[in-house]
Formats: C-alpha cells, sequence, structure tokens
C-alpha cells in the first residue's frame, strides 16, 4: 500500500486540493480508505489527518470500514421506487446474499442504497464501483449476481449493463444543431470580447442551475475584479433528484460546454477551469477527457487559443457523493480537496472563490447557451421565451410517462403541452425543479415554465393517480436529511426532525396537533436555515400540505395525543426475555377516543 | 460623519469592515450568540445571531455592517425561532443539566433561559455520543457537543496546534482529535490551552474543578447571558 499511496500523491503533485481524487482513487484499489493511508497522506499532503477523516466521512463514497471488492449501490430517487426498486434491490440481496448496508461475510460484496444517480429516465439504476448501471431487471440483477460471484473483472462485464441512453426526445434552440469546434470562440474574437458580453447581457441568458442569476452579470463582476488570478468553474454536481439534462449534454455537446468556459475564460480573464463532474457520471470521466485532449490539439484549448493570446486549460475534478457540492461555495471547498460545506457571504465567488481568488461558477447548459449566443448573437437568444425568461429550457423529464428523457421548450410552455409531448395522462401531480422545486397538482396544468412562474434546474417528475403523495414527500424529506451538511443547526437538527415528524404521521402515530408542529417546523427549517438546501428542504411538504391538507389530517389518530413510537413493540424485548406472550404482557396503546 | 445602521430602530455607529454583530456589542447592543467568541473569526453555524435585514434574515457575526441596514433584533418573531434553535441544540445532544458539571456557567444553558425556553418542545434523538477520560487533566463528553468550533479554532488561532476538527455529515457529525490513536491523550492538548476552556457548554472540562464553585454561585445564576455577554466580551459595556 504504502508505494501505491506515495505514486499517487506524486501523481497528484502532492496538492492538499487534489485529496478527493486520491482517496478516490484509494477507496477503489482497498474499498475504503485504511487509517494507515491517512497517516502516511497527512504527510505526504503536509495537512492534519483530521482533515483527511473529515473528508472521508462527509462524502458517501468513502469509507472508514471496507466495503465488498464489488460495492453495490442502487438509486434512490422516487423515480427509482416507482419502478419497484425495493422488491428488486430485496431480489439482488437474496440473489447475492448480502443485506441491504451491509458487506457479505467472505468481504466480497456490500450493498446499499445512495440518493439519486441521475438515470430517471432509465431507472431503476444502480453503480457498481462507481460505474452507473441502468435499467435493472430481474434478469440484469441475474446476470449482476453470477458475475460476482464467479469473481468476473468489471471489464469482462457485458457492455449492455453499463449502457446510458441520452433519449433526447425534442431537441429545441440549443439542441437541435452542434456549433463547429471553435466556431464560438472565433465569432468571439471576431466580434470583440466586450461585445460578446454584451450580446451575453442582451440575450437575457439567466443560469440554468436553479437561482437563475444574470449570466452576464457574473461574467462582468468576476471580470471586474481587482485580482489577476480568477477561475472558471462549471457545476455539473447534478444532484437534484430527477435531473439528468447535464449527463446528456456533457455526453453529446461537451464541446460546446467547454467552449462557453474557453468563452468565459477569455471575457474574464481566467487561466484555468475545472469541470466539476458529480461522481456518479464516472463513466463520462474517459469521454470527456478525450475531448479535453482533442480541444488542446484543435488549438482551442492551452496556450495561445486560437493564435488570440489566450492562455486556458480545464481540469475535471470528481465529486464523491455529496448533494450539497452543488451549491455553487461547497462545490468550490470541495474544489479546495475540503467537505462541501457553505461557506458564509458574503464574499460571494465572484469575488473570493476558488483558493480565495475570483470566480464564475456556471451551470453545465448555461455555458452551453453562451457558446450558443457567442456564435448565434443576443437576439437569436432572446426572441425565444418569456419577457422575464429568455430562451429555452432543458428539461429532464421522468416517472410516470412512456417517453422519458430529454425535452427542450422555449420558456413560457404550458405544462399541458409538455405532458401532451411525452405522452403522460391520468395524472396527479408534478414534481417540478425537483425535491427543491414545487409538487403541483392536476389542477395547475396551465401554469408556465419560466422563472416568474414555475422555475426549474430541470428535474420533471411526473405521478399518475396511483401514487400516494406522502410516500413521495417521504422519500424526498429523508433525502434531505441524509444530503444536510450538518454546518447551520436549523437545517442539521431540523431535517432530521422533519424526518421524525413525517413519519410520525406517514406511520399513522400522528394525532391532532401534530399537521401543526410539522408546518411550524418547516417554516422555522426554511427561514432560519444558512444555505440552499435548508430553505428548500420543506418544500415538499409545504407544498404538498398548501394543496392537500386533508391528506395529511387523515392520517392522524382521533385522540389528542400520541407517542411518537410504538408503546406496545416497544417492549417487545422484554416479553421475549421474559418468554411471555400472553395478552398481560401486552399494552394497549393510548385508546382512540372513538366517536 | 460616522456611518450608521440602526438595530430595532436604534441609530448605532459603525465602521467599515465591521459585522453587525460587533457593531451592536460596541454599542452595548446584545445579539443572543453561540458558536460566536469576539476573540476567533466568525463562523456562522448555530444561527441564533439570525437578524432581519431589510427584511432579508442574515447571521450578525458574519454579515458586515452597512449603510442604510435597518436591523431587526429584539422581535418576538426572532426570539421564539431562536428558542427552537436552542431547542434543536437540546435534542440533538444529551444535555442533563442537574447532572452536569458545567451547569450555571453553561453559556448553551443560559441562552436557553435568556430565550424562556422551558421545555425541549422537540422529541430527543438520544444519540448515542463518546466520552474521551482518557487524558489527565480535560475530559470530553460529546453527548454535550453543540459544533460550535470554538474548540477547533481556539486550538488553531490561539494556541497554535490543531487539536480538534469536526467530522462527519448531516447529524452524524462529531468532534474528533487530531492523534493516531483518535484518544484525547494521544494529542499534543494541554490544560492550560485556551481550546480547553473556550467550550461554551459542558463538552470540554477540566478535571477535578468541576465544584470548585458551588452550584448557586455560579456566572449565570445570577446574571443574564446579555449582561455577561456584554460585560466579558466587550469590557466597556459591562455597566
Ligand atoms: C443544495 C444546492 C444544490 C445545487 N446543485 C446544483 C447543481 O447540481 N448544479 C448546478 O448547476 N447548480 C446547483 N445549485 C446552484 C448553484 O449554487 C449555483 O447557483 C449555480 O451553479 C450557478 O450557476 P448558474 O448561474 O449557471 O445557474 C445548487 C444549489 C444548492 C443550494
Ligand atoms: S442549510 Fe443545511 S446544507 Fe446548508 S449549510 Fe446549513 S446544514 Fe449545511
Amino acid at each position: 500500500m504504502k508505494q501505491f499511496i506515495q505514486n499517487l500523491a506524486e501523481k497528484n503533485g502532492y496538492q492538499a486540493s487534489h485529496l478527493l481524487q486520491i482517496l478516490k482513487a484509494i477507496q477503489f484499489r482497498y474499498h475504503y480508505v485504511p487509517e494507515g493511508a491517512i497517516e502516511q497522506l497527512a504527510g505526504l499532503l503536509h495537512i492534519p489527518r483530521t482533515r483527511i477523516i473529515s473528508v472521508v466521512e462527509f462524502y458517501s463514497f468513502f469509507h472508514s470500514y471496507p466495503k465488498g471488492q464489488y460495492e453495490l449501490l442502487i438509486s434512490d430517487s422516487i423515480t427509482d421506487h416507482m419502478l419497484d426498486k425495493i422488491n428488486l434491490t430485496a431480489y439482488l440481496a437474496r440473489q447475492l446474499k448480502v443485506a441491504v448496508g451491509g458487506v457479505r461475510e467472505d468481504g466480497l460484496v456490500s450493498l446499499d442504497n445512495t440518493s439519486c444517480t441521475g438515470m430517471c429516465d432509465q431507472g431503476p439504476a444502480g453503480m457498481v464501483n462507481g460505474h452507473a448501471l441502468t435499467k435493472l431487471d430481474h434478469a440484469r440483477i441475474d446476470a449482476i449476481a453470477d458475475l460476482i460471484n464467479q469473481q468476473k473483472p468489471l471489464a469482462e462485464w457485458p457492455a449492455e449493463l453499463f449502457q446510458v441512453e441520452d433519449n433526447i426526445r425534442k431537441p429545441g434552440l440549443l439542441l437541435t444543431q452542434q456549433i463547429g469546434h471553435g466556431a464560438a470562440l472565433r465569432a468571439a474574437f471576431k466580434r470583440g470580447l466586450p461585445e460578446t458580453l454584451t450580446e451575453i447581457e442582451q440575450s437575457g441568458l439567466r443560469g440554468r442551475g436553479g437561482a437563475g442569476f444574470k449570466t452576464a452579470m457574473k461574467w462582468r463582476f468576476c471580470s471586474e475584479e481587482a485580482q489577476s488570478e480568477r477561475y472558471v468553474v462549471c457545476n455539473a454536481d447534478e444532484g437534484e433528484p430527477g435531473t439528468f439534462k447535464d449527463r446528456v449534454l456533457l455526453n453529446s455537446y461537451a464541446h460546446q460546454v467547454f467552449e462557453g468556459m474557453t468563452l468565459c475564460a477569455a471575457i474574464i480573464g481566467a487561466k484555468q477551469g475545472f469541470l466539476y463532474l458529480r461522481g456518479e457520471y464516472l463513466h463520462l470521466l474517459d469521454k470527456l477527457q478525450g475531448i479535453l485532449d482533442e480541444r488542446r490539439k484543435a488549438g482551442l484549448l492551452g496556450s495561445n487559443i486560437l493564435r488570440e493570446g489566450l492562455d486556458f486549460d480545464i481540469e475535471i475534478r470528481m465529486g464523491a457523493g455529496a448533494y450539497i457540492c452543488g451549491e455553487e461555495s461547497a462545490l468550490i471547498e470541495s474544489l479546495e480537496g475540503k467537505p462541501g460545506i457553505p461557506r458564509n457571504r458574503p464574499p460571494y465567488p465572484v469575488t473570493q472563490g476558488y483558493l480565495g481568488k475570483p470566480t464564475v461558477v456556471n451551470n453545465v447548459e448555461t455555458f452551453l447557451a453562451a457558446a450558443g449566443i457567442a456564435l448565434n448573437g443576443g437576439g437569436w437568444f432572446a426572441n425565444v421565451g418569456t419577457d422575464k425568461s429568455k430562451g429555452t429550457k432543458i428539461l429532464s423529464i421522468s416517472g410516470d410517462c412512456p417517453c422519458p428523457g430529454i425535452y427542450e421548450y422555449p420558456f413560457g410552455t404550458s405544462i399541458q403541452s409538455v405532458l401532451t409531448d411525452c405522452g403522460a395522462n391520468d395524472v396527479l401531480g408534478i414534481q417540478i425543479g425537483g425535491p427543491s422545486g414545487a409538487f403541483i397538482s392536476n389542477q395547475e396544468f396551465d401554469r408556465k415554465l419560466a422563472f416568474e412562474d414555475l422555475a426549474t434546474g430541470g428535474s420533471f417528475i411526473i405521478f399518475n393517480n396511483s401514487r400516494n403523495i406522502l410516500d413521495i414527500v417521504h422519500n424526498f424529506t429523508h433525502f434531505f436529511a441524509h444530503e444536510s451538511c450538518g454546518f447551520c443547526t436549523p437545517c442539521r437538527v431540523g431535517t432530521s426532525l422533519l424526518k421524525k415528524q413525517l413519519d410520525k404521521i406517514h406511520e399513522g402515530h400522528g394525532s391532532a396537533g401534530d399537521v401543526a408542529a410539522l408546518e411550524e417546523l418547516c417554516r422555522l427549517v426554511k427561514k432560519q436555515s444558512h444555505c440552499g438546501l435548508g430553505q428548500t428542504a420543506a418544500n415538499p411538504i409545504l407544498t404538498t400540505l398548501e394543496r392537500y391538507p386533508e391528506l395529511y389530517q387523515s392520517r392522524l389518530k382521533k385522540i389528542s395525543y400520541e407517542p411518537g413510537f410504538d408503546l406496545d413493540g416497544a417492549l417487545e424485548i422484554a416479553r421475549r426475555m421474559a418468554n411471555r406472550t400472553d395478552a398481560a404482557a401486552h399494552l394497549a396503546q393510548v385508546g382512540e377516543d372513538h366517536e | 460623519m460616522s456611518k450608521t445602521i440602526t438595530i430595532d430602530s436604534k441609530a448605532i455607529p459603525f465602521e467599515e469592515g465591521q459585522t453587525i454583530m460587533e457593531a451592536a456589542a460596541a454599542a452595548g447592543i446584545y445579539i443572543p450568540h453561540l458558536c460566536h467568541h469576539p476573540d476567533y473569526t466568525p463562523h456562522g453555524s448555530c444561527k441564533l445571531c439570525n437578524v432581519k435585514v431589510n427584511g432579508r434574515v442574515c447571521s450578525a457575526c458574519t454579515f458586515p455592517a452597512m449603510e442604510g441596514q435597518e436591523i431587526l433584533n429584539e422581535t418576538k418573531e426572532l426570539n421564539d425561532d431562536r428558542r427552537k434553535i436552542t431547542q434543536m441544540l437540546f435534542v440533538e445532544g444529551n444535555h442533563l443539566c442537574p447532572g452536569c458539571e458545567k451547569s450555571g456557567n453553561c453559556k448553551l444553558q443560559a441562552v436557553g433561559y435568556y430565550l424562556n425556553m422551558l421545555d425541549n418542545h422537540f422529541v430527543h434523538f438520544f444519540a448515542r455520543r463518546n466520552l474521551d477520560a482518557s487524558h489527565p487533566e480535560v475530559l470530553i463528553d460529546l453527548n454535550r457537543c453543540i459544533f460550535c468550533t470554538l474548540c477547533v479554532r481556539a486550538s488553531q488561532q490561539k494556541d497554535g496546534k490543531d487539536v480538534f476538527a469536526i467530522s462527519g455529515r448531516g447529524i452524524n457529525k462529531q468532534l474528533i482529535f487530531n492523534a493516531e490513536s483518535g484518544l484525547l491523550k494521544d494529542t499534543d492538548l494541554e490544560a492550560t490551552d485556551e481550546a480547553a476552556h473556550i467550550c461554551p457548554t459542558g463538552a470540554i472540562l477540566i478535571k477535578r474543578t468541576g465544584y470548585h464553585v458551588p452550584i448557586g454561585e455560579r456566572i449565570y445564576d445570577h446574571k443574564q447571558i446579555d449582561q455577561v455577554s456584554l460585560e466579558t466580551e466587550h469590557p466597556e459595556h459591562g455597566k
């Protein structure tokens, strides 16, 4: 191990900022991060061991105790649940004789759940040693179980298990035509960089990652900072359950995304860019590295780009299983090789970002659009959409519809027309913008996709009338509790309390005041939390409580107080010890006040 | 003319670079806080110092004071939320005040008094937390840790060491010690370190000193935390 880690550290230039990349390699090789590795790394990288431990314990894909040689993870997105993930996982567990959450005795395989892996249009999905698995069914599970029991190396597994489809169903302004390599950059240099920034300004482009900040303004702020060193970061963390459009953009439009980043670098004066790619998209890594190489060879990256005197290169850094790292300041912390904890703001990343230097962080789709605008001009984009929301939005549609996949629409499109296009009928409601967005009911399908009405980073999950809303809310609420970084009290404790309080009601242990208590807690978490995660974690409850109050009330028992646990169940151990099963050894839960 | 902000309609002068917390304290206004200490880089995590700045919730300990800010601090709405945040800290850990050596000197308890916290409101987590009694002079009871990071910061910024860190994610966070064994005795912590004394709760205690001052004669037995805070953290307002 010593030599392996020594080489690894050397390969990473002994840079502490590369800690995640180093730990990834260690986890991949040993299926955990051994204590000895931590000690050795602390010495090699000149950082305290506690820093390494805190990173290992923060990210879901690092472990301080051994996982199986085959680490299996099953995606826990609501869409996976709708595709019978629970039964399939149980089947997989039986076939492999491993408990969910456990490691098989011989250490060969471990199995667990993981937050949405971004394959909602081709689930149930999973991962094996970081590689995406799609369309899991009984036949595939049998095949996987056999391969593991035969200890076949992943390289010898049939490729179709790892097949990831684009499923582009409805291309629009951005997706219909691929721009020529370098075309946007050439157009920008020809027009002039300040003029190109003006075009972007006139295009009205707003960030596609969710918050909708004006892109040109962000670039201008950054370019006006006094510092000489600046950075461009492309946010490909895509952790919002139900979102997978950035995966498709990086699979099939990566040139244009990199071109957008290079354009940004030219405008703000950056020499270094990063693509922060979520760990779940490991399958894209080699391809993307290849495209970067291609661009270097074509003079579109590296020094003196297009002989315009621009020096800029892009490095890919991988995440390791943490939704919070999509939040831009947490992402920057993660890029620096630390736990993804959102920073205090101000200062904002445009003034103090990566390594304290001015940094632009934009979503994948934002860079894609910016490149299109540089080539075609601001008007091309601004002519589409609404007054406040220019251009198009790329949606990731999943859930109950016959054609899940990627759809691009002009802003202002009604929800009904989206539903018609994807063939959804018998719809109960839609989760727009993922768990952090809003649940809308089938009374609201005339509403529009737009920042001023229904804003979305792209997640669009359809539920038909057979679905149970509280099950959906349960899934989302547990997701936030699992992903809270734990920095601030209202979210760290609040998301766990939300989970407990919702479960109490969901499981039928709620009583009169419990819905009011839930709502009060929601408001507190929303209002007082440090970052967008906590501020939106209560949205699944709030947006459904607003629309379906009777649903929550109907779960309550008709008594004034009900303990949050099963009183009789709690006596089970005592009964077993006393070897009693008679009636007197059971306790009636607080009696219902019958009407 | 000096620049001003208003806090609860009162005009307060401030200097460029000051946070709202600093400007308030300098003017003798207490804003509840636990993770903040004027000697260390602000952290902004406990969220007790959340105030409303022109209608927006901001943490007073990290947010810069700026001309024209109208700030709300002592409102029923904010104090109700602060009480609930304090209650969250109580249910998350295991705070059995009557049996705690720090009782009466504990800032968490004192903030609870100040905010008129009469019960825990939320369900208890009954988290399983460890106790490290390995060090000859210092005891750490993680049941009472509220993740304020003051010991982390004190060790780094005052003691020139790096004894503590917060590890883990979300509700599974925990304070860890910088030793290969993970035990406090194998760190370079000394009882005289600032980090051993900065804990606002009873998580870090100096052994064999717990009852030198009897219960009933302790800091918050007679004074409210607002007064103590201004007196000790900003002595010029100790009147
Ligand atoms: C919890 C959380 C998760 C986020 N995840 C993402 C993400 O996966 N991708 C993304 O582009 N933006 C994400 N964001 C928004 C980013 O903080 C940031 O606003 C965005 O990357 C800016 O790029 P844009 O202006 O191009 O949208 C997230 C925000 C929060 C609070
Ligand atoms: S709101 Fe949640 S995720 Fe954001 S900083 Fe606070 S604990 Fe972390």
